[in-house]
């Protein structure tokens, strides 16, 4: 391999982590979401509702990170919709996600009409002093955005929060066996719906990253089903914060090289190039059922998807 | 305060609920508009006249039903065994092109062109939503996934054709119009075609197979309980494969009516998002085939009033999307308490 | 054995109804310092709605509860808990996918943000000995046998200090002799100064182990008597309120010999969780008879009545078929077209469709055939005149045949279950906890539609948790225990003693069965 190989394979992965850490921020949500219990299928539409009010308020305040705060913020109220229908309300909560995608569509493509195509404050690039100078690693994983920087911190605080901490182990529990967090004590509800608005801040984050950073700038549906992307890493990570992030990656990797395949000498059709990762999600989603012979490590949350009673005649 | 199981249902009940779902999305809607600085009301009347007031917007309504109507009817029928297909406007996108490789490409008399291009269309869509379907008989795959993957991909292929092999002597991405003979007929001067009475046709064959056939009987059985399903013996891998598979025919038709009754040529979209919008229209119906019918048709009306907001008003054609979620989301809230009622703590 | 007379714990007239339906009636409990009161009553009588009441999980319609004489208002949980009241359900409140140590960390109390697992892990194991319950704090509760689960149930109340202990149905999951060692552990709580209330419907425990005895029938309670100075009929007709015979069935011998219908040859499975659910298990099914399949639930039960209906598949081992000679691969399919009924453990969701109404439900195996369809179209007519025709027969109370079976009552909907399968006068019946939840009368009628299938000459395979319907319906006892079968041995040629011997693992009679004891 020649060096040039070398530093072709090195930029493939820097730009696999710059267009995973979207996916990266709205799979970690969803990964605590679903950890609780509850389904939030409506991530994609979060992510345009994020990527607009991170836009617009970029460009109101002239400072990307306030910006992606924003995005936080407004998509975390957005989320409330899901909280107060799925969880307080119980009502399906498939539908319910469905629903929010096409709102969050709506919503975005309806405020963001006039702003097209224009361009607002974005995340710079900088480097990490001293890790940077790492060989290989340094260029892929200390060459970024303050955002993609962030993105790293946040993957480690999702970790040791559910596997260390205590408040962590309660939400574990409330999306296993809800009967048994409740039995402790445990505000089932209430947990369920935080965890609720952090995954859609989190979407929000996401979402914010392709207007602020990625692309970077508005344009009707430019999240391309992301989101979707996001909710099957959740399944074929395992429901675990590291490994979904690895995930994002890789399938950020797969957009880069689509990019870079014609730059080897193949010409192959924009178009089907594009398709390729929708594919492989789909492999990936045939490979997790295969294996799901592993279900207690690897499988979903017991009681994803129901709705919790406490009064139920059991 | 509390929410609490009712003791028994009731129709009267159930419309009320739907009514006030109605009615909050309505208001919802308004402030919608106000934050446009638009006299709500004002908007109301023009998306009522524009989709239903005049001869040609009635017209142009009932030319959206057709789509409208197609897919949700497939996606009802899937709903109603516990499958979700969100996979109808990628079938769609599949049967337009089927139908448009026949059109274009067979050499075939003139009298089978369209009926070949029917069964094509129909064949296609199930083909497309039957690898979504394998998945799930097999491998437990979640159809809502790979459905949605499959969206994707066949929007790519659309784009790929129109814009590469399958391109029109001119610069755009269009194929070239199709024959004459490929053109469906249409009513007077108005774009309405027959595919009105093939999807009304559609929605009384298959009340009428879930009433009363022994595959409506499995559909029913198995929507309501797969562990009774399985017990009774009834072949659940061989009917998920039918119901999506007839889901996808559907929707394959949807993208046959299209391409040969209005666009008459591939075009790089084929449908305004007609497949997701279905999702929503076979909800509101309560997954029931007529009344599929019914509330495609309500939203061919308001599809065809944002046309007329647009124009009239200078309202962006966006907020018929918002208000249909909206809509959506009112009745979702609102039939929880069909089953539910408040209870609120006594002192 | 001194106790005080101040009341630990006292519930009065307390009434709670679930959408209307109610579960107690004006309930009254009074627990003393330091004793053991058992609380007695058939299925359905309200003791484990009571005792969700004095923890804080159901909040009563009316009534009033005190701690210690203080009144009090146990709103949640954790309220009661922190008044030193613990429950151990039946139904353990336990993630199975965490481990024992995470499973009692969960709702400790002053436990920091970072909590330090080894500090727990050696509390844990002090407790344990200290009461003789062995517990591994890093097992993970799904590898855990259900006396090993409920072991952990009773460390977690203890670790909170629970001064009230009640045990809700105990001895219902354990072994004869996993009871004798929990009665040993609830003396040692006992002699340490708990109060214990302990649910059962199983007089001679409650003889055993109780100094009081509060009964309770349909939603009150009836009477609170000494446990000393009563007699088991004299509890038993409290809980029943009239004279209860359990008199075995008169087997109408036909006088054919008997033979065999369906056999099985060392079939082993393993059940959803992958671990092994049947080993080697062989046995015939012979016609005209009532094979009796003893043993706590869980022991293989469902996993050999799902093969033999064809819901499973076995990893190893043949299922043949009277007069075939090669196996069958069994379906449902299959099952329904060779007469074999089931009558399914679960009857809400699999016995019936609970949406569907109860013309469809008896019609859930025959819409395929003529005269019911022809030519793919149902013929609504001919399922409506037999549905009418069942109904009378069976005597189902129902608002007519359209009503939806879910919200039929047990009882009812058993008899819709019935009726389906055994009007088509099948030729094996399988019935798994047939009589579960019934009431009285139901009862009856159950086991006299099994005898009168065994005399027509089926054969019935029973599966039951309770020894005394065991003896009463069955020509041949068998036994599952950790997935090895002991028997079918002769009713006559075994007794009680040895039934229980068999369920416990201990090695019995049965020749050439292998009934040791699994992991």
């Amino acid at each position: 391999m020649t060096s040039t190989d070398i530093g072709f394979f090195l930029a493939i992965l820097q730009a696999a982590v710059n267009a995973g850490t979207p996916i990266l921020y709205a799979a970690v949500g969803e990964v605590i979401v679903e950890r609780a219990g509850v389904l939030n299928l409506g991530l994609d539409g979060m992510m345009m509702v994020g990527a607009l009010s991170g836009f617009v308020m970029s460009r109101a305040t002239g400072n990307p990170w306030a910006g992606f705060l924003a995005a936080a913020i407004v998509t975390a109220g957005f989320s409330l919709v899901h909280a107060f229908v799925a969880v307080i309300l119980r009502a399906n909560q498939i539908v319910s996600g469905l629903a929010l995608v096409m709102l969050g569509n709506g919503l975005a493509s309806f405020f963001g009409t006039d702003l097209a195509g224009e361009v607002a404050p974005h995340f710079e690039r900088f480097p990490v002093p001293g890790l940077s100078k790492i060989p290989g690693l340094g260029s892929v994983l200390f060459h970024h955005n303050g955002a993609v920087y962030l993105s790293f911190v946040v993957v480690a605080v999702t970790g040791f929060f559910l596997y260390r901490t205590r408040p962590g182990l309660a939400l574990q529990v409330v999306g296993d066996s809800p009967e048994t967090a409740d039995a402790a004590g445990i505000p089932v509800l209430r947990i369920r719906i935080l965890a609720v608005l952090v995954g859609g801040a989190m979407a929000g984050l996401g979402g914010a990253y392709l207007s602020l950073a990625d692309t970077p700038s508005w344009m009707d549906r430019m999240t391309a089903g992301r989101g979707w992307i996001a909710v099957a890493l959740v399944i074929f990570s395992g429901w675990d914060p590291v490994r979904a992030a690895l995930g994002s990656y890789l399938f950020g990797g797969l957009v880069a090289l689509q990019f870079r395949i014609q730059a080897l000498g193949y010409s192959v059709s924009v178009f089907l190039l594009q398709m390729v990762p929708y594919l492989a999600t789909l492999g990936a989603l045939a490979l997790t059922g295969l294996r799901s012979s592993i279900r207690l490590s690897m499988g979903a949350p017991e009681a994803l998807g129901r709705p919790f009673d406490r009064e139920e005649r059991r | 305060m509390r929410l609490v199981q009712r003791e028994s249902s009731s129709t009267i009940r159930s419309i009320a609920v739907v009514l006030s779902a109605v009615l909050i999305a309505f208001a919802l809607g308004s402030a919608l508009f106000l934050s446009l600085d638009k006299n709500p009301l004002e908007a109301y009347l023009a998306m009522a006249r524009g989709g239903f007031g005049s001869g040609y917007g009635l017209s142009e309504t009932l030319v959206k039903t057709v789509p409208l109507g197609l897919c949700a009817l497939g996606i009802a029928l899937a709903g109603k065994m516990g499958l979700w297909n969100i996979g109808a406007e990628g079938q769609l996108t599949m049967g337009a092109i089927a139908a448009s490789w026949v059109v274009l490409f067979w050499k075939v008399p003139d009298a089978a062109l369209l009926p070949l291009a029917a069964i094509a269309a129909a064949t296609a869509g199930a083909l497309w939503s039957t690898i979504a379907s394998t998945l799930r008989a097999w491998l437990s795959t979640s159809e809502i996934l790979s459905t949605l993957m499959l969206n994707y991909v066949a929007e790519l292929f659309l784009q790929y054709l129109v814009y590469g092999p399958w391109k029109g002597p001119d610069r755009f991405p269009f194929t070239v119009y199709f024959p004459r003979t490929a053109w469906l007929s249409t009513l007077g001067t108005t774009r309405l075609h027959s595919g009105i009475v093939v999807v009304v046709i559609l929605a009384v064959v298959l009340h009428v197979l879930l009433k009363r056939t022994r595959l409506g009987f499995e559909i029913h059985l198995t929507g309501d309980s797969s562990s009774a399903s399985d017990y009774a013996g009834v072949p659940s891998k061989r009917n998920i494969l039918l119901v999506l598979a007839m889901a996808g025919a559907l929707a394959g038709l949807a993208g046959l009516f299209e391409v040969t009754g209005l666009q008459h040529r591939l075009q790089p979209s084929v449908s305004p998002g007609f497949g997701y919008t279905a999702i929503i229209v076979a909800w509101l119906a309560r997954r029931h085939m007529l009344g599929c019918l019914l509330v495609a048709f309500l939203f061919g009306g308001l599809a065809v009033a944002a046309d007329e907001l647009q124009i009239v008003l200078h309202i962006p054609a966006g907020v018929v999307l918002v208000f249909q979620a909206l809509l959506f989301v009112c009745v979702l809230g609102a039939e929880v308490f069909e089953n539910y009622e408040i209870r609120w703590r006594n002192a | 054995m001194t106790h005080s007379n101040t009341l630990t714990l006292e519930l009065k007239s307390i009434r709670k109804a679930f959408g209307g339906v109610p579960a107690l009636c004006g309930a009254s409990f009074a627990l003393r310092a330091g004793e053991i009161h058992a609380l007695l009553g058939e299925n359905g009588a309200g003791k484990s709605t009571l005792m969700n009441v004095a923890t804080g999980i159901y909040q009563p319609d009316s009534g009033d509860i005190a701690v210690a004489g203080r009144p009090v208002r146990l709103t949640t949980p954790r309220a009661a808990k922190k008044l030193g009241i613990g429950m151990v359900h039946q139904h353990f409140h336990l993630s199975r996918r965490h481990t024992v140590l995470d499973n009692i960390l969960l709702g400790l109390p002053g436990v920091s943000f970072l909590p330090d697992r080894r500090a727990l892990a050696g509390r844990i194991r002090n407790l344990a000995d200290r009461y003789g319950l062995p517990v591994d704090p890093e097992a993970k509760v799904w590898q855990l046998s259900v006396g090993e689960q409920q072991r952990v149930e009773i460390v977690k109340t203890l670790i909170h200090e629970a001064r009230v202990l009640i045990l809700d149905e105990p001895t219902a999951v354990l072994s004869p002799l996993e009871a004798k060692e929990l009665f040993a552990v609830l003396a040692r709580l006992k002699a340490d100064g708990c109060s214990i209330i302990f649910i059962s419907h199983k007089l001679d425990e409650i003889k055993e182990i109780s100094d009081r005895v509060t009964i309770m029938r349909c939603g009150e309670t009836v009477a609170t008597v000494e446990t000393g100075s009563s007699s088991t009929r004299d509890l038993a007709l409290h809980m029943v309120g009239r004279e209860v015979f359990l008199m075995p069935t008169h087997r109408e011998r036909t006088g054919d010999t008997q033979r065999p219908l369906l056999s099985l040859s060392k079939v082993t499975v393993s059940n959803d969780r992958g671990v092994p659910a049947l080993r080697g298990v062989s046995f015939d099914l012979l016609s005209s008879e009532i094979l009796g399949v003893a043993g706590l639930s869980g022991n293989g039960q469902t996993e050999l009545t799902e093969i033999l209906y064809g819901l499973r598949r076995p990893e190893s081992g043949t299922l043949t078929l009277e007069g075939a000679a090669a196996p069958v691969t069994m379906s449902p399919r299959e099952a329904i077209s060779r007469k074999i009924s089931f009558i399914p453990a679960d009857r809400r969701m699999t016995g019936t469709a609970p949406g569907l109404s109860i013309r469809e439900n008896l019609m859930l195996k025959s819409y395929r055939e003529a005269p019911y369809s022809s030519r793919g179209f149902l013929r609504p007519d001919v399922m409506a005149r037999e549905a009418d025709r069942m109904i009378g027969a069976h005597d189902i109370r129902c608002a007519g045949q359209h009503q939806l079976t879910g919200t039929l009552s047990g009882g009812n909907l058993q008899k819709v279950i019935l009726a389906r399968e055994l009007s088509s006068d099948p030729i094996i019946v399988l019935a798994v906890y047939p009589c579960r939840g019934l009431d009285v009368g139901s009862i009856e009628t159950v086991r006299q539609l099994l005898s009168n299938a065994r005399d027509k000459g089926a054969g019935v395979l029973l599966v039951s948790e309770d020894l005394d319907e065991i003896f009463a319906l069955s020509d041949r006892v068998a036994v599952l225990c950790g997935g090895s079968m002991a028997g079918p041995i002769p009713v006559g040629e075994i007794d009680r003693v040895a039934v229980g011997l068999m369920m416990a693992g201990v090695k019995g009679r049965a020749e050439g069965a292998d009934a040791t004891r699994s992991a």
